[in-house]
């Protein structure tokens, strides 16, 4: 589903991926682990489009389109779905209004007829429940006011509302308590499936004890250093990144 | 204090059609004013008032100086009026009152809607209590021009413990067809103790002639009494200054929207003397602009009484060539004691050849008040509009849903739903067409 070669980028003139390779197959999970630093925000950040980045070697290709041609909301359209680290709140757009827009945006890309206002709320009710985030937060504007939970766990609402083919989760963990982050895995649980793929992005191995990967990979200094199964990710959590450091000096 | 440049030309050609002119009413007034502006001329752009309104200049450049009523076609009101909304109408043409296109009827008890050459006749008192005491006519240019030449007005008055439901739309139209239209129209509204009223202005042109109008409105607002004002400048052939005075005593409430949508100059003095305590007032401005329009708002907020409330808010979008002003000034003085008094003045330049000037003007004498200002300008969020791009919205719809709410906000103390649903329209039409 997505292929990523020898990918360099830069921000601001400064150099920040050094050439990523990885292949992610529908059905997978695959979690981008690594040191402050590293690239890992960036890499989600190039898959979504962001213009701050420039990408100057390498390739994307996602269900053989080359992403890089797209802009941010025809990968949207394509199937992408980036949950922020930091969602932003828009003050004046509710989040019902702006999930109608983005759905059906979404839907005329795809040659598919505009969904009505009943079969929306209709859908937007099974989604809420499914990632159980209260219907009095949707009515409000967009992020505005929510606690770092509530933002996240509105992030997971909107993925559950747009189906992504890929998602990728940055840092999705970040700020939340045990709870909220339970709640959070338990929705990108429920929606993982044989035809979808989830990037999951993350410092820590906790968000991993729930939202169990396919593989993991550490990213250091732009590039793919290891790759493994999650027991890769318990040995992180155990011996943080040092040895792998080593490893890459020593190498 | 008036440190106005004259125009020479154009103000000896005013005073000039002065002398040739005959004037039925307010005749006193009209020399005062004349010799004011004799005295100090029409501003230019070297006048402080002025400085970013060249509104002198165009008219120089536009109109030929005449005092006649230009002739006008109009046989219906039916395009200008707004879709639902149930109200008294008044219709000015031409700057000309139209008895035949009004639908004044079926006012409540005691409440009187008359053209003020009819009160000059029948209700003297009251017009020599209020009449052109409130507007700048000794101060400002062209409340001085209008005071000097009004053609027609409209005198109001709500007597004691009266609710006038129904809003009084007041259309102000002008039929340029034929040649250029001059108009100078005045409002006199006096609501007493325990009354209230909604009064909404709307301006529109026909035809291909350049239309200036002077509009001045003085509105009185007693005891516990309440004014809901509403001004739409959506007319892009329109050259205007419209002087609004509205003086507030004890425990009154006034909410004023301004909306500027289309125009050449407009220049809007806005001037409120809260001369009461316990009063609330909200005062919110919208100017939304594009092509070369230039709207320029002046606000004075005067607290004189303690104990009152004010919040003022304007927001604008500048697009293409337009140029925004907003001069917001509040006064609070020396016995204006536990005043709160709040101004935001907030702008969003989408174009670069866009401008606007901002400037906030606080004055406080009294030490023990809440006071607060501030102005923002800048282009949109682009990490709010990365973030709806990135589920899928395109960058147009992605824009104009950001400056839509951006905009919209500022309808919130609008209380009429037709009027409304009317300004929402109006607003959601011109963010989605432009983008």
């Amino acid at each position: 589903m997505l292929t990523i070669k020898n990918l360099q980028a830069k921000v601001a003139e400064k150099q920040i991926l050094n050439g990523i390779d990885l292949k992610v197959n529908a059905g997978e999970v695959h979690a981008i682990m690594g040191p402050n630093g590293s690239g890992k925000s960036t890499l989600a950040s190039v898959l979504s489009g962001r213009e701050d980045f420039e990408v100057t070697e390498g390739s994307i290709d996602f269900k053989g389109k080359n992403l890089l041609e797209l802009s941010p909301e025809d990968r949207a359209r394509e199937g992408i779905f980036m949950a922020f680290q930091y969602p932003v709140e828009i003050p004046g757009v509710s989040t019902i209004n702006f999930m109608k827009t983005a759905l059906n945006q979404i839907r005329e890309y795809r040659g598919l007829p505009s969904l009505d206002a009943v079969s929306f709320l209709q859908l937007m009710k099974e989604r809420m429940n499914l990632v159980e985030i209260d219907q009095s937060l949707l009515s409000r504007a967009l992020n505005e006011g929510f606690s770092g939970g509530e933002k996240k766990r509105n992030e997971i609402f909107q993925m559950a509302m747009l189906e992504p083919r890929l998602a990728i989760l940055d840092e999705t963990d970040s700020g939340l308590d045990i709870d909220a982050l339970r709640i959070v895995a338990n929705g990108v649980n429920k929606l993982r499936n044989k035809n979808n793929a989830i990037i999951v992005v993350t410092h820590y191995q906790r968000l991993l004890d729930y939202i169990v990967p396919d593989f993991v990979h550490v990213l250091y200094n732009g590039k793919i250093v290891k790759s493994g199964t999650k027991d890769l990710a318990l040995e992180l959590e155990a011996k943080g990144y040092d040895w792998i450091k080593n490893e890459v000096a020593v190498a | 204090m008036n440190s106005t440049i004259t125009h020479k030309d154009l103000t000896d050609e005013v005073v000039a059609s002065f002398q040739e002119a005959t004037f039925g009413e307010a005749t006193l007034n009209r020399e005062k004013a004349i010799q004011f502006l004799k005295k100090n001329g029409l501003p230019s752009t070297k006048h402080e008032e002025y400085r970013f309104a060249p509104i002198t200049k165009s008219l120089e450049r536009n109109f030929t100086w005449r005092n006649e009523v230009s002739p006008s076609s109009i046989k219906s009101i039916d395009e200008f009026l707004i879709p639902s909304l149930d109200a008294y109408v008044l219709v000015f043409v031409n700057g000309a009152y139209s008895t035949n296109l009004s639908v004044v009827n079926n006012l409540p008890g005691g409440v009187k809607v008359k053209t003020l050459s009819e009160a000059f006749e029948h209700e003297k008192e009251i017009i020599d209590q209020y009449f052109d005491k409130l507007v700048a006519s000794e101060a400002d240019s062209f409340a001085a021009l209008n005071s000097a030449f009004w053609q027609e007005g409209i005198f109001i008055h709500v007597p004691e413990n009266i609710s006038v439901e129904k809003p009084l739309l007041i259309l102000h139209i002008n039929d340029a067809h034929q040649t250029q239209v001059i108009a100078h129209t005045r409002i006199l509204a006096v609501i007493e103790n325990n009354s209230s009223l909604n009064v909404i202005e709307k301006f529109d042109s026909i035809g291909n002639n350049p239309v200036f109008n002077t509009l001045s409105e003085e509105f009185v607002v007693g005891e516990h009494a309440s004014l809901e004002y509403c001004k739409t400048q959506n007319d892009d052939r329109l050259h205007q200054v419209a002087n609004t005075v509205i003086h507030q005593s004890n425990s009154s409430q006034v909410n004023t929207f301004t909306l500027t949508l289309q125009g050449k100059v407009i220049r809007n003095n806005f001037n409120i003397t809260i001369d009461g305590e316990h009063c609330e007032s909200h005062f919110y401005g919208l100017y939304l602009l594009n092509g070369s329009t230039l709207a320029d708002n002046h606000t004075v907020v005067d607290h004189r009484k303690a104990n009152s409330f004010s919040n003022e808010l304007y927001k604008g979008i500048m697009d293409g060539n337009s140029k925004g002003v907003f001069n917001g000034k509040i006064f609070v003085r020396p016995h204006a004691q536990k005043t709160n008094a709040f101004q935001s003045n907030r702008n969003i330049i989408i174009s670069d050849s866009a401008t606007v000037n901002t400037k906030p003007q606080l004055e406080i004498w009294a030490d023990d008040v809440k006071c607060s200002h501030g102005c923002t300008t800048g282009q949109l969020d682009e990490e709010a509009m990365f973030y709806l791009r990135s589920r899928g919205i395109s960058e147009s719809i992605a824009k104009a849903m950001l400056l839509y709410a951006f905009a919209a906000d500022v309808l919130t103390p609008i209380k009429n739903e037709a009027l409304k649903s009317y300004l929402d329209g109006l607003i959601a039409e011109r963010l989605h067409t432009h983008f």
